[in-house]
């Protein structure tokens, strides 16, 4: 344990240490501060931030770009919420049931790929494939009532209830920063550890990785599964969160590409990129919508061209992300590697 | 349900590959060359798709007349996408050329959905329910039409890369690009020409699409994954293989909406994907993996 929390905090200067904690703080009084509006987008962004950091453990951390990541959230929706409303079981036993799953779908698309050398691009097209296939089986599969939809019974309930995942948007909203922090930590502690380290090299030269000795197809295979585990839980989240589930919406491929969008933005393989991009992405997608709205144009693609957008000139002008660049400017930056 | 039914289904699953397998050897002839994936196809067919829509219903100009304008329209497009955009990040790493390619698809339908809306458009030839006889096989004449043209523009496209020496030149840059730096090729040039090349193929494939089935901006995604699975599985870099995918993925889902929902025809056109890379990782007939 206190192996974990000297990896954890090594390296780590007082003074980023100080501006984490102050976000955190700041972070963790918003309920107080913000409107019902803005609590809904930090939900979002939250969520966007948490989804990023997972991705990022494959993309970020292993090198292996996964364009698919909506098949493990949609995993992870549909599987709790199928035994919420068939068996009444909750959705905390339902996370634990869709993390082999997720691990197991994640296992298979790695196996098919890293056994024959399907990489980079390919290997992109084919996680695309997978989420695809799960999005038209959903779509014809009846226990989970099809393309109609599956809802889950929205009850007034006086008090929050965290073990049924019930409750008003504040609960959520806790819930859903504590996941954020969790995966924050969990990112750094991957990133300090031997397989972090054997992840990094494979993402730099994988053949130089596999001539020192690294077994980089086991190493690619457990990046996958956890990548996919971490992710399963935004599935529950988003299930409970908005209490309806659609395989057109949660499996479709505008799902993973935002997933992406935020540690793009932020900074792929940085450890705080994915959530300093989904703040950017979010905040400045929301004002875009916002200040369409004041003059009267409602744009069904405008938002989605917006992101196209940024993505361009992210790739175009920042490739590093913006996270290098602004830790420079707080002198927050981590020592070079 | 009697074999004709079944003769009937594989025909006009033939057919309708043939027009995919044009889609995807654009996508073929600009990975080969320019080693770009391209993942903004499926949107650039929709954009031929719905000039020849445009043209109809405003102008009542038939696609199968459309079908050299569009796609010298879809060829400039693809030359100036190379030449300034794409050309510049040719050294940068894959993903981030990948990147780039999405952001452009994801503008691409946004901007047709905010032009167009959402509703499904048509193109209503006089000949659209027009059909052929042949013995018990019912043929309908819209497919054979696209098909023909489809194999028209292969063929000349085939030529081209055979006998002319600006396609010679295109090869020799596919095959060994410091090669053909050496002796004085203007890749970046070439490079442009032959993503121009590669979107004239789309844009003449989309054009024949308007005759098979209905335009909506949602469409372009699906349309690449499937550049993609035909390309895939007709092996990597291989123009045959191309056309025989095409074939071989239009077949597949005919067969598929025949015998179990039109809705589901996609997930068996991805299950074939799974069992290429499964059994024959190199496609059809690609050469091996590196």
């Amino acid at each position: 344990m206190d192996a974990m929390i000297a990896r954890l905090t090594d390296g780590l200067s007082p003074r980023a240490f100080g501006l984490l904690a102050a976000l955190l703080a700041v972070l963790l009084a918003a309920p107080w501060i913000a409107n019902d509006y803005l609590l809904t987008v930090l939900i979002v962004i939250l969520y966007l931030a948490y989804t990023g950091q997972a991705w990022n453990i494959m993309m970020g951390f292993a090198g292996q770009l996964s364009l698919g990541h909506a098949i493990y959230a949609g995993l992870g929706a549909y599987i709790p919420a199928v035994l919420f409303t068939r068996l009444g079981i909750g959705p905390w036993v339902g996370f634990l049931a869709a993390i082999p799953v997720a691990a197991a779908c994640g296992a298979i698309i790695g196996f098919l790929a890293f056994r024959f050398g399907v990489a980079g691009v390919y290997f992109a097209i084919l996680t695309i494939a997978f989420a695809e296939f799960a999005r038209i089986g959903f779509d014809h599969l009846t226990i989970v009532n099809a393309s109609a939809g599956l809802f889950l019974p929205v009850a007034q309930l006086a008090h929050n209830d965290l073990w049924r995942l019930r409750g008003s948007p504040t609960m959520f909203y806790y819930v859903i920063l504590a996941a954020t922090v969790f995966a924050l930590i969990l990112s750094r502690l991957l990133l300090r550890s031997r397989m972090g380290y054997f992840w990094l090299a494979i993402r730099e030269d994988e053949q130089a990785a596999r001539a020192a000795g690294i077994d980089t197809f086991r190493y690619k295979m457990y990046a996958v599964m956890i990548s996919a585990a971490v992710t399963s839980f935004a599935g529950v989240f988003y299930a409970f969160f908005y209490n309806n589930l659609f395989p057109e919406q949660v499996f479709n491929i505008s799902r993973s590409i935002e997933m992406i969008l935020g540690p793009i933005i932020g900074g792929v393989g940085t450890l705080f990129g994915p959530i300093l991009g989904a703040f950017v992405l979010t905040g400045l997608a929301e004002s875009v919508t916002s200040a369409l709205a004041a003059f009267g144009v409602d744009l069904p693609g405008a938002k989605q061209i917006f992101y196209g957008i940024c993505l361009l000139l992210v790739v175009v002008a920042l490739p590093g992300g913006i996270w290098p660049w602004l830790a420079r400017r707080l002198g927050v930056a981590e020592r070079e590697r | 349900m009697g074999l004709d039914v079944y003769l009937n289904v594989v025909v006009a699953g033939v057919l309708t590959g043939l027009v995919y397998g044009l889609m995807a050897l654009g996508l073929s002839v600009i990975f080969g060359v320019v080693r770009v994936v391209n993942f903004a196809h499926g949107e650039m067919m929709s954009i031929a798709m719905y000039i020849a829509v445009v043209l109809f219903s405003s102008f009542h100009l038939d696609p199968l007349v459309m079908l050299v304008p569009i796609a010298a329209v879809m060829f400039v497009f693809g030359y100036a996408l190379q030449a300034g955009l794409i050309n510049p990040f040719i050294t940068r790493p894959e993903h981030s050329q990948f990147l780039l390619v999405v952001a452009l698809a994801i503008i691409i339908v946004n901007a047709l959905l905010i032009i167009f809306g959402p509703d499904a458009r048509t193109v209503q030839t006089s000949y659209a329910y027009d059909s052929f006889e042949i013995g018990p096989v019912i043929v309908d004449a819209s497919k054979t039409y696209a098909a023909a043209a489809a194999i028209v523009v292969t063929a000349a496209l085939f030529a081209f890369f055979r006998f002319t020496l600006l396609g010679k030149a295109i090869r020799a840059c596919a095959d060994n690009y410091t090669g053909a730096l050496v002796v004085g090729l203007n890749v970046n040039r070439l490079y442009a020409l032959t993503f121009g090349l590669g979107a004239a193929c789309v844009g003449a494939a989309g054009t024949m699409m308007t005759l098979i089935t209905d335009v909506t901006p949602a469409l372009g995604p699906g349309y690449t994954l499937l550049a993609f699975v035909i390309v895939i599985t007709g092996g990597l870099g291989s123009m045959p293989g191309a056309l025989i995918g095409g074939v071989l993925i239009g077949l597949t889902e005919a067969l598929a909406g025949l015998l179990f929902t039109p809705s589901a025809k996609s997930m068996f056109a991805f299950g074939i994907l799974v069992l290429v890379l499964l059994f024959r990782p190199q496609g059809i007939l690609g050469r091996r993996l590196a």
